[in-house]
């Protein structure tokens, strides 16, 4: 069934044949590459998933696996913005409550940020402009999308900075972000990004600048504005630590695409992946030594112009030898349903996998 | 000072300049209407003013006459001034006794009176010259000019100290042992102190010499001798609103902008025997690039250069390609040469002066100038053409224009023998930053002395501060400078008037010399004392002759060129002539207008 | 803010002096070490050394130094007097000296030639702002296009041609060549359409040089704050795009051209020597041109002065509106 959004009229036709998806949001195959001077940088090569309203779904991986470029993408951001003749191109399907972004009209995609779908962004210093306080930049962002006067989107701006917990909201409201503290900053970020109550809320990265007992309060605020509201959230971060309560599902990628995919508690307790294990071992916990605390991934991050063919893990990965007839470096896995909803892409067996995680990773961790 | 900053930008500004004077040459000419003697516009012909008089009877009473310059006078105070387009300009607004004549080429170098009813009665001894006035003579307001007023113009020269700047002729020969203190700090109630200037009536001056001069009348011609009032001497002000004696008083002047006379209503024709005052109107404007000026003239917008020291490069192209006509090529009464000062060794030694004399190559000096046109002729000795007594470039001691033209190497080793030097030596050109043909000779000089043995270094100092830097002795010898590249005219057409301070003992200055040879020679000396004492022209004449062949044989200048110059005559001027009595420039103060629009 | 524009003044002030000194040091200290004599060049051809010394007294060159400056100074409020031989010049307060070469007070002269360098400065500065920005921000938002490319090389010609050059160039063609314009210096109360006639090439001599320089400034900022994190922030929020450049990215653009304005047109009033000259015009440069021409130490004394001012309070201007853009600056 075809299900037409509020703006459906001026939204264009889906471009595959497959039928609009029920679910609020909705990626397939979407694939998002950079044409450079050393080649094609194939930053996100292929990625599907679907998320509900009222659920979080964690993205984890290593910078540069193609996460926030999934994030800038749902926004429309590669598009908006992008000045010369070396133009990002993106292709699949991304729906947002049954309109299709890609191939709608630029500037319905636009009246959409801010309102229908807002973000948050990894440095709130550097993403809020230095030159206009705080409130003017709230004030901006619910004034583009509610024709009301200042006066009553400042009030708008007071309430919502009072609401992400800032202490004398009226009187901040005038401050400049270099007047805030990093904490405060990134609230009033979240303040900004929720002003016209969207319906999506991308967090990229939205605690790594800020120091660990201020993440947790972050963490903490948009749960509980998500309950509030009722949004679907996408968390995306490289520390499977910050999503470990919050995220309903998780999505693990790896070169630009989706390696594990399932429900949080299915890829925390019974990962089917050897980079999600990797990922699992560099997981910082309080129970641990500070010794043991951190075994990362070793090896460097993949090429994306020149992604290692097979597995894209495989030069990295311990068990690279395990399927027979060298496949993991000349057959790419596709992913596979190793569990209720619990998707994973790998070339070793079932079995293989189970028993490599109970008896050799489990227990380390 | 900033935006324009850089020496790396040189080469890229002569590149530019390059351009521009192709595009120069292309642009302001769209017509190409070349006039080569009289022609459709009017103009009359190359050369047709130099030493003549052109178009005399096209010229109509009225019009603004237009003057252009790169360069504002030093002062347009009579008693101050010493630029001689600023003694030539002056005659607009003022009179004295006896001026130059108004009379083409060499005639404009004689005297004829101009105050005064005629020339002066000169006694016996030459010690007492005595002049009666006109009638009718007036200021601008009307009131007469009185031999009292003409006392106390003279008396400003006295006073350096306030009015500094202009020649001090009368005041040597005048007053030598200087008793006067000049009238600023004369206790006398009419300020009239000076012994030597007797004023017996309004209408008579006797001036008593306490020892004869036979130039004394040349030197009342110049402009310092000009009458002021005294009430209306605004002492060192006095440059910016002279009192008119003339047919035209100041009515504006800013100073480096412009300047503009309208007549003077009280002036008479009657009483002025010289003056035709065509225009209704004269004025000055002054430009800051040479380049714009020339290609504004071409354009018609201005008659003439007010500094009559020749056209641009750029602009000398265009206009002999399509305009000669307009142009006129007149001696200049300068000498461009190099000096040897007798200080610096191995100079005091006379061979080693001659070897560099015979080592130069002459036509290449002469090219380095701007060759034959806007260069000159090739100097062959020291004294210039206008002055009475040149024998010109039939006087060649060295043969320079001669059998020398291109350098002889053979003598030049010979002298440098004689010398002690036969391997040549070291030594040092100083020559001025600011005038780039002058570093083209000295860069000449130094190619042709290469061939003989003779190395050269060049130092380019800053021109503007000339009397200070080689203008002292001492310094001179401590930084080490054989070779000086200078140039001099005469301020007026005697060899007193050009060669005294050069070659004269006396003038040997510890600062603002300008004997740079550090000639001290009785014989020189003594001849300059019977020159002022000779009063017959054809006598003096013999004289200046003689001292000429003494300076050329003690080998103390190496002449370049007897200069000419490429001067603009816009096609409207009538009654224009070149005049040795200002150094071959256009005698501005008959210059009338074809036309009074 | 008041702190801040006390904090500036103060500093303006203190400069002010210091440039007063080295200026003076300048003037009278390097003639006598580089063994110069400014009284004997002053009197000209027939220097007879009793007139010398005179000269030398008049200009007051036998004082020492802090004399001579506390004389300045003191004349600028209340008027100086000179004296010398019976001859008495009075210079009226504010008295910036007075030039014995022309026998004007410097003061008249740079109010009267002020004027014809501030309007080339300022008109030259519309005119470069206006194309410099535009040419700037169009090349950044179409990089690598050929509108991108060619700008460019028009803009890098600007900045290597020197201005006597194109000068004379835009002289030749469009004055002497096709006529259209006089291009002769008309003061502005004389007639406006002369004088706007007469600028016209100045300025946009000027300006192509400015606004080359400019332009590349302007695109390679506006390419470096596109990049900013916050610009993307402004995006996300929904805003056109035209928004996100003029609100945004532009105010952010302004604050680097901004200082280089500042500084070149307080440059510009004293250094426009180049463009005066060329085109003749009656301003400052061609003031302190003639002045050094003439070893005229008065004025060229006056203009350093009037034009360290102008640069001062170019930069307080400056400063100012930097702390009206970016807050940040206030604390500083």
């Amino acid at each position: 069934m075809t299900e037409l959004s509020k703006s459906g009229a001026a939204v264009g036709e889906p471009t595959g044949t497959s039928p609009a998806p029920t679910a609020f949001l909705e990626v397939r195959d979407l694939k998002v590459h950079f044409p450079t001077d050393d080649g094609l940088v194939k930053s996100v090569d292929g990625l599907s998933f679907q998320l509900e309203k009222g659920k979080t779904l964690g993205i984890v991986g290593e910078s540069g696996s193609g996460k926030s470029v999934t994030s800038l993408g749902i926004m429309g951001l590669h598009t908006a913005g992008q000045y010369g003749r070396r133009k990002a191109q993106l292709s699949g399907e991304i729906w947002l409550d049954g309109t299709e972004l890609l191939s709608a009209d630029p500037d319905e995609v636009r009246k959409l940020r801010g309102r229908r779908m807002a973000m948050i962004f990894q440095d709130p210093l550097s993403a809020l402009h230095p030159y206009y306080t705080i409130g003017q930049q709230i004030v901006e962002a619910y004034r583009i999308h509610h024709d009301v006067d200042k006066k009553t989107a400042k009030r708008r701006a007071v309430e919502m900075l009072d609401r992400v917990g800032i202490p004398q909201p009226d009187k901040r409201v005038d401050s400049y972000p270099h007047e805030f503290s990093g904490g405060m900053r990134q609230r009033a970020m979240i303040a900004m990004s929720l002003v016209n109550n969207p319906e999506l809320l991308i967090a990229d990265e939205p605690t790594t600048a800020l120091d660990v007992t201020v993440q947790a309060q972050i963490l903490d605020l948009i749960r509980d504005l998500q309950k509030e509201f009722g949004s679907a959230v996408i968390i995306i971060t490289h520390d499977l630590g910050v999503v470990a309560e919050l995220a309903d599902d998780l999505l693990v990628m790896y070169g630009g695409r989706c390696v594990e995919r399932g429900p949080a508690e299915k890829v925390f307790y019974e990962p089917r992946h050897p980079y999600t294990w990797g990922l699992l071992g560099s997981m910082p916990r309080l129970d641990r030594d500070q010794q043991e605390r951190l075994i990362p991934v070793k090896g460097s991050p993949p090429s994306l112009i020149n992604v290692p063919s097979g597995c894209a893990f495989n030069p990295r990965c311990p068990y690279a030898d395990v399927p027979k007839d060298n496949v993991t470096r000349t057959v790419r896995p596709e992913l596979t349903e190793v569990g209720s909803k619990h998707w994973a892409a790998c070339h070793m067996s079932q079995e293989q996998r189970e028993r490599i995680w109970t008896e050799e990773i489990a227990p380390k961790l | 000072m900033t935006t324009q900053r850089t020496s790396g930008r040189r080469k890229q500004a002569l590149a530019a300049a390059a351009v521009v004077a192709a595009l120069l040459t292309t642009a302001a000419c769209g017509g190409g209407d070349s006039d080569n003697g009289g022609s459709k516009n009017g103009a009359a012909g190359f050369d047709a003013a130099n030493n003549k008089v052109a178009q005399a009877s096209e010229a109509k009473k009225g019009g603004e006459l237009k003057f252009a310059s790169a360069q504002d006078a030093d002062s347009w105070d009579t008693t101050r001034g010493y630029y001689g387009f600023m003694w030539n300009f002056s005659r607009y607004y003022s009179r004295q006794l006896v001026t130059n004549a108004t009379e083409p080429g060499k005639a404009g170098a004689g005297v004829t009176p101009d105050l005064a009813t005629g020339l002066a009665k000169v006694s016996d001894d030459g010690k007492t010259y005595t002049y009666t006035l006109r009638d009718g003579i007036t200021w601008e307001d009307g009131k007469p000019i009185t031999s009292k007023d003409i006392k106390y113009g003279i008396e400003r020269v006295w006073a350096q100290d306030v009015l500094s700047g202009g020649p001090t002729y009368l005041k040597e020969v005048l007053d030598p042992k200087g008793e006067y203190q000049g009238p600023y700090k004369d206790k006398s109630k009419d300020k009239l102190g000076l012994k030597a200037i007797e004023t017996p009536d309004d209408k008579t001056i006797v001036f008593k010499l306490p020892k004869a001069n036979s130039d004394f009348e040349e030197m009342l011609a110049l402009t310092s001798a000009s009458p002021v009032r005294q009430d209306k001497d605004t002492k060192s002000k006095y440059g910016l609103h002279p009192f008119s004696s003339g047919p035209y008083k100041f009515q504006s002047y800013s100073p480096g902008k412009d300047l503009v006379l309208v007549r003077n209503t009280e002036w008479k024709q009657e009483s002025d025997p010289i003056r035709k005052a065509y225009p209704d109107k004269i004025s000055i404007k002054f430009f800051s690039n040479a380049n714009d000026l020339d290609a504004r003239l071409i354009a018609g917008d201005y008659d003439l250069d007010l500094a009559q020291t020749g056209m641009s490069p750029q602009g000398r192209t265009t206009a002999l390609k399509q305009h000669k006509g307009n142009l006129d090529n007149p001696v200049s009464g300068y000498i461009r040469y190099a000096v040897f000062p007798q200080s610096v060794k191995p100079f005091d030694n006379e061979h080693c002066r001659k070897a560099v004399i015979y080592g130069a190559d002459h036509v290449s000096l002469q090219t380095a100038r701007g060759g034959p046109v806007a260069g000159g002729d090739i100097g062959t000795n020291m004294l210039p053409p206008s002055v009475p007594g040149s024998e010109g470039q039939k006087y060649d001691p060295y043969e320079m224009a001669g059998a020398n033209k291109n350098g002889n190497v053979a003598k030049a080793k010979e002298e440098l023998k004689a010398c002690g030097k036969p391997n040549g030596f070291k030594t040092t050109i100083a020559v001025r930053n600011n005038k780039p043909v002058e570093v083209a000779t000295a860069e000449s000089l130094q190619a042709s002395l290469k061939k003989v043995g003779i190395t050269v270094d060049i130092d380019q100092y800053d021109g503007a501060q000339t009397p200070g830097i080689i203008g002292s002795p001492s310094n001179v010898k401590k930084k080490g400078y054989g070779i000086i590249i200078m140039g001099w005219g005469p301020d007026f057409p005697s060899v007193q008037g050009y060669g005294l301070p050069l070659w004269h003992s006396d003038y040997i200055l510890d600062s603002g010399n300008n004997n740079y040879a550090l000639i001290k020679d009785k014989t020189i000396d003594g001849l300059f004392d019977d020159y002022v004492n000779t009063l017959d022209d054809a006598g003096k004449e013999k004289i200046a002759t003689e001292i000429n062949h003494k300076v050329m044989e003690g080998g103390y200048y190496l002449p370049f060129v007897f200069e000419k110059f490429l001067n603009w005559r816009s096609s409207r001027l009538a009654n224009v002539y070149t005049t040795d009595g200002y150094s071959g420039m256009y005698d501005f103060v008959n210059l009338g207008l074809k036309s009074t629009k | 803010m008041l702190a801040y524009l006390i904090r500036r003044l103060f500093a303006a002030a203190v400069m002010l002096v210091v440039i007063v000194m080295v200026v003076f040091s300048i003037f009278f200290l390097i003639p006598k070490w580089a063994g110069v004599d400014i009284a004997t060049s002053f009197v000209g051809k027939q220097a007879d050394p009793s007139s010398v010394k005179a000269v030398a007294e008049k200009l007051g060159l036998n004082d020492p130094i802090y004399a001579q400056v506390w004389e300045f100074f003191k004349g600028i409020f209340v008027g100086r007097t000179y004296s010398a031989g019976g001859d008495v010049t009075n210079c009226s307060a504010p008295c910036f000296g007075y030039s014995f070469r022309s026998e004007q007070a410097i003061w008249p002269v740079l109010t009267d030639r002020f004027p014809v360098t501030l309007g080339l400065a300022l008109g030259a500065a519309v005119l470069w702002l206006i194309f410099g920005l535009a040419a700037g921000v169009l090349s950044a938002l179409k990089r690598g296009t050929l509108w991108d490319r060619g700008a460019m090389v028009v803009a890098l010609a600007g900045v290597s041609l020197p201005i006597y050059f194109t000068g004379l160039l835009s002289l030749a063609v469009f004055s002497y060549g096709l006529g259209w314009l006089d291009a002769q210096y008309v003061p502005l109360e004389d007639s406006f359409t002369g004088w706007l006639g007469g600028m016209i090439l100045p300025w946009i001599t000027l300006a192509f040089l400015y606004a080359a320089m400019y332009a590349r400034i302007t695109r390679a900022t506006m390419m470096e704050i596109l990049g900013e994190d916050y610009i993307r922030t402004a995006r996300a929020k929904g805003l056109r795009e035209s928004v996100v450049i003029r609100k945004h990215a532009m105010r952010s653009t302004m604050t680097p051209i901004l200082t280089m304005l500042g500084m070149d047109l307080g440059a510009l009033i004293g250094g426009a020597i180049l463009t005066e000259t060329t085109f003749s015009l009656p301003g400052l440069g061609q003031a302190v041109l003639n002045a050094i021409k003439n070893q005229d130490l008065p004025v060229i004394l006056g203009v350093t002065l009037i034009t360290s001012l102008a640069v001062l309070i170019a930069n307080l201007v400056v400063d100012v509106l930097y702390a009206v853009i970016d807050p940040r600056v206030r604390l500083a």
